[in-house]
């Protein structure tokens, strides 16, 4: 029940949005409609019992003779994804508050759908129904850049949704070929998904397809190319919703679908696959150093950070995974966090140009502060929430392969040298006509920051709960792709 | 057998119209007459009855396409108000529909090569003359008399195709025909085989695939826009019904190089439909060439001819329907008012009337097959059925295809819902029944996109 709630009730929030005629309420209502989520999904979290089974299932027949339900329900990991979703989605319409847009009624019912869209595709349990919500998160976010976003957007938004189809039709392509492989009555069950047995060759061209679908929209190198654009011309909202939850679909789908359907598949060609997670890290991190736009510069650590996510769930170890799921995490608030510094600055000094900033540290003592937070959590330091999702991550890679845990673990070094740079030159230095009239932090942006700072330093504090509540769930997978 | 008679009938009274006086009220009145059709088609539903010595067979697959015929002939009346204005041509442009829908339910109803022969002319010599119903417009005539020449051109490969199989098997019934191959399927003459790939050739044709579609872009853009969306729609429905009929109650057994060849021309109709169509700049010419490219996932039902064949094949042809009618809707309108058909005319459409925007929005994202849209499904089940019978290849020609279909349908929706550069920001009138008809066809693109076994498990 609380998972067909968690799905609709975003839904029904947006069409209720689309519906309005004027906009003036429409920041209020969503907001309160995310801020009822994020109850449900706190809710459903003080109901969960720490095992490794499917809970609050859902699961009536969708499309009878195509074997097609909807049936879905919360484990661990989906459960701490949605919690990221729904916590996430507050801080996102937060962050658009005073913001002026045009027709900011439909802005908002985009987030919604976007929201409904991305807990369907983490509480899934039918291939098909997984498939659908994958897609209809995409639409949503598609239209948010391409009506609110910048310079350039008519090109990039169709790139980028042409890339992100393109896998999309490779997944289905993948998930249509085990359908087929169930047994009469065919299924689209994720029990029946499971099951499917499938001969090596066939595990190679299904782990091909569905990797390709989850890389693009992760991205990992050499799946990339439309990332950096489009974070770059999307709207702050826009990029944070992709950045901050819709990426984490990419993990999501290698964890829940990749490993235990084709586990011979990963055997064979996980190695090559973690290869390029790895290359990712260090070419994206070497192409970060040298940015001069905040925002881009963001968006190459984040295909470098999620590089890293990727080659732990490729290192196929239950640490791995661990280190996934809480890089999920802090990966999402951190990232969402650096957006919002990101777009407080083009706000107050008219640009995202690295090196045109300096001194605002001095003007602005809260901002700077709350930036060195987000910043720290950001380059993994001890006791901030990226720090214990890369140790994990590297300890893992380390014992896959040892010597690419090297590799990977440039991005923190690298990662601590451009963020640290970009620090010092936004924010200290002498002080820069831009900065001459820069506002310290409002209340409202207080508030926002708030939460973000405190998950930064709760979960790098102290991350056991969400150990916790993922370790059966991912230890079954593990074992059902036999390897563990 | 009913349907078929009120529709001739009701072409009957709307050239009577012009007699009598009663122009004014002919198209609700022919509204009306259909939807008395349509009660008496769906009264058929579950039984098969043959008609004139097994000339006609009513059964479940006939009573259904009459259905969505009927149907989508219903909604292209409401949506073609301006093709009817000129009171000087009304009744003669309602009868010649009137006519080419009796002779779309005859193709759908036959079990007689004859009678498909008769309803294939009906329909055609029709359309020949509502392509060149614009007559003082160049294109227009141009369209008409390309169209006359390669109809006839197909007519003659069926007929020599019908004559064929005639010689071998002694019947026109398809039942006789079935028969026949059921029986003597090991040792069917090369005649045989002949006739079967001529009368496909001939189909090819008449439904433009590749490399028979040479004169669809012309006809189409040339045509008058809601003859267009009629030969879309209708024309296709009716060609693609009869072609799975023909092949799936005769041919289906008789094995041969049909299917192969068929395979190549459907993957070929996909790819060469989606490619030329990124390249056009007018939107009414892109849609011709999206047209051939649907033409070629239509053929992937008949290719694949299993159980789900046929169910998956009036769900495309319902959700195309339901997309084409809006989209050419509002391109008439854009054109009425006369803005042309180019991609500008659409640039910043969401401003000056947003429902038009919205309608355009979600038919592309349904001939896109993006969910939740109807499109989706459709494709889907195309997919599926492929998948069944092994051609995978072709499946993955189709979402290979379909990739490039959202790059000049998204290219429209970009343009509408970007506002910068627009020429005009002057509103756009839409009349009341347009209104209420484009929300209709909406929701049911949305709601077949979340449910579609409404329609794809009637059979």
């Amino acid at each position: 029940m609380i998972t067909t709630l968690l799905i609709f009730f975003p839904l029904l929030a947006g069409a209720v949005l689309l519906a309005m005629r004027r906009g003036k309420a429409a920041f209020g209502l969503s907001l309160a409609a995310a801020a009822g989520e994020l109850v449900l999904s706190l809710y459903a979290l003080s109901g969960f019992r720490s095992n490794a089974e499917r809970q609050f299932e859902v699961n009536v027949s969708w499309i009878k003779s195509m074997g097609i339900s909807f049936h879905a329900g919360m484990d661990g990991i989906s459960l701490l994804l949605v919690l990221l979703t729904t916590f996430l989605s507050v801080i996102i319409i937060m962050t658009s508050y005073r913001r002026t847009f045009n027709k900011p009624a439909l802005f908002y019912a985009l987030i919604m759908f976007m929201e409904g869209g991305l807990v369907g595709v983490f509480t899934a349990a039918d291939g098909f129904l997984f498939y659908v919500f994958w897609e209809l998160a995409l639409i949503p976010v598609y239209f948010i850049c391409l009506m609110w976003g910048g310079e350039g957007r008519e090109r990039i938004t169709l790139k980028f949704f042409i890339y992100t189809l393109a896998g999309s039709l490779l997944l289905l392509l993948g998930l249509l070929y085990l359908y087929l492989k169930t047994p009469v009555p065919h299924s689209f069950d994720i029990t029946a998904l499971y099951e499917v047995p499938l001969t090596s060759s066939e595990q190679v061209w299904i782990f091909w397809a569905m990797f390709i679908a989850f890389a693009i929209k992760m991205p990992v190198f050499p799946f990339h190319t439309w990332q950096p654009d489009t974070y770059t011309a999307a709207p702050a909202q826009g990029t944070m919703l992709l950045s901050g939850i819709m990426l984490k679909m990419g993990v999501y789908g290698l964890i829940r679908w990749l490993i235990p359907v084709v586990p011979a598949g990963i055997q064979e060609w996980g190695y090559t696959a973690l290869l390029l997670s790895v290359t990712g890290i260090v070419y994206a991190s070497a192409i970060a150093i040298v940015q001069r736009d905040f925002k881009r510069l963001i968006a190459y650590s984040s295909i470098a950070h999620v590089g890293l996510i990727s080659a732990g769930v490729f290192s196929l170890n239950l640490q791995g995974l661990q280190g996934a799921v809480v890089q999920m995490l802090s990966h999402g608030v951190n990232v969402v966090g650096l957006f919002f510094v990101a777009d407080i600055l083009l706000l107050r000094t008219g640009t995202n140009d690295i090196s045109g900033m300096g001194g605002i540290r001095n003007r602005a003592p809260w901002f700077a502060t709350v930036f060195m937070i987000i910043l720290l959590g950001a380059v993994a330091l001890p006791l901030t929430n990226g720090f214990v999702g890369e140790f994990l991550l590297l300890g893992a890679i380390y014992q896959r392969h040892a010597w690419m845990t090297a590799a990977a673990g440039l991005s923190v070094i690298l990662g601590a040298v451009y963020m640290l740079n970009s620090y010092q030159k936004i924010m200290l230095g002498e002080n820069n006509t831009k900065a001459a009239g820069f506002r310290d932090l409002d209340l409202h942006e207080k508030i926002i920051f708030i939460p973000v700072v405190a998950m930064v330093i709760g979960m790098g504090v102290y991350p056991a709960p969400i150990l916790r509540i993922a370790e059966p769930a991912l230890k079954a997978i593990l074992v059902h792709a036999g390897l563990a | 057998m009913e349907p078929i008679i009120i529709v001739s009938l009701l072409g009957v009274t709307a050239l009577l119209s012009e007699m009598f006086g009663f122009k004014k009220v002919l198209l609700p009145l022919l509204i009306l007459g259909m939807a008395a059709a349509l009660c008496f088609n769906q009264s058929h539903w579950g039984v098969n009855t043959s008609y004139y010595h097994d000339m006609l067979l009513v059964n479940n697959y006939s009573v259904a396409f009459s259905s969505l015929l009927i149907v989508v002939a219903g909604i292209w009346l409401v949506f073609s108000g301006p093709y009817f204005t000129e009171i000087a041509f009304r009744a003669d442009r309602a009868a010649i529909i009137m006519f080419s829908l009796t002779g779309a339910l005859v193709m759908i109803s036959f079990s007689n090569l004859v009678m498909l022969f008769l309803g294939i002319e009906i329909l055609s010599i029709s359309m020949y003359i509502l392509a060149g119903s614009n007559k003082k417009d160049p294109a227009s005539n141009e369209a008409a008399l390309k169209y006359l020449l390669m109809g006839a051109f197909a007519t003659a490969f069926l007929l020599f195709g019908i004559t064929l199989v005639y010689g071998v098997t002694g019947t026109f019934s398809l039942a006789g025909i079935a028969d026949h191959v059921m029986s003597g399927r090991q040792q069917l003459p090369a005649l045989m085989h002949t006739g079967i790939l001529l009368m496909m050739v001939g189909m090819a044709f008449k439904v433009a695939a590749v490399p028979f579609h040479f004169w669809a872009p012309d006809v189409y853009e040339g045509a008058p826009n809601e003859v267009t969306s009629f030969m879309m729609t209708i024309v296709k429905t009716a060609a693609m019904g009869a072609f799975f009929r023909l092949f799936s109650t005769c041919f289906a057994a008789a094995g041969g190089t049909w299917p192969l060849i068929l395979s190549v021309i459907s993957a070929l109709t996909i790819l060469t439909g989606n490619i030329i169509a990124l390249y056009q700049q007018n939107v009414k010419r892109m849609l011709a060439y999206s047209s051939i490219a649907h033409a070629g996932y239509l053929l992937m039902a008949v290719v694949a001819m299993n159980q789900h064949s046929a169910g998956a094949l009036l769900f495309y042809l319902a959700a195309y329907a339901a997309a084409t009618l809006p989209a050419f809707a509002v391109l008439s309108a854009l054109a009425a008012n006369g803005e042309g058909t180019g991609t500008e005319a659409f640039r910043g459409l969401a401003k000056r009337n947003p429902l038009y925007a919205f309608a355009m929005a979600v038919s592309l994202l349904s001939l896109a097959g993006i969910p939740p849209a109807a499109g989706f499904f459709a494709k889907y089940y195309l997919f599926v059925a492929a998948f069944q019978s092994h051609y995978i290849w072709l499946a993955i020609t189709g979402v290979a295809g379909s990739l490039a279909g959202v790059y000049y349908y998204f290219r429209i929706i970009t343009a509408m819902y970007i506002s910068r550069g627009s020429r005009d920001e002057t509103p756009i009138h839409a009349s009341l029944p347009v209104r209420v008809m484009l929300l209709i066809v909406i929701a049911a693109t949305v709601i077949l996109g979340i449910f579609p076994g409404l329609l794809a498990d009637y059979f």
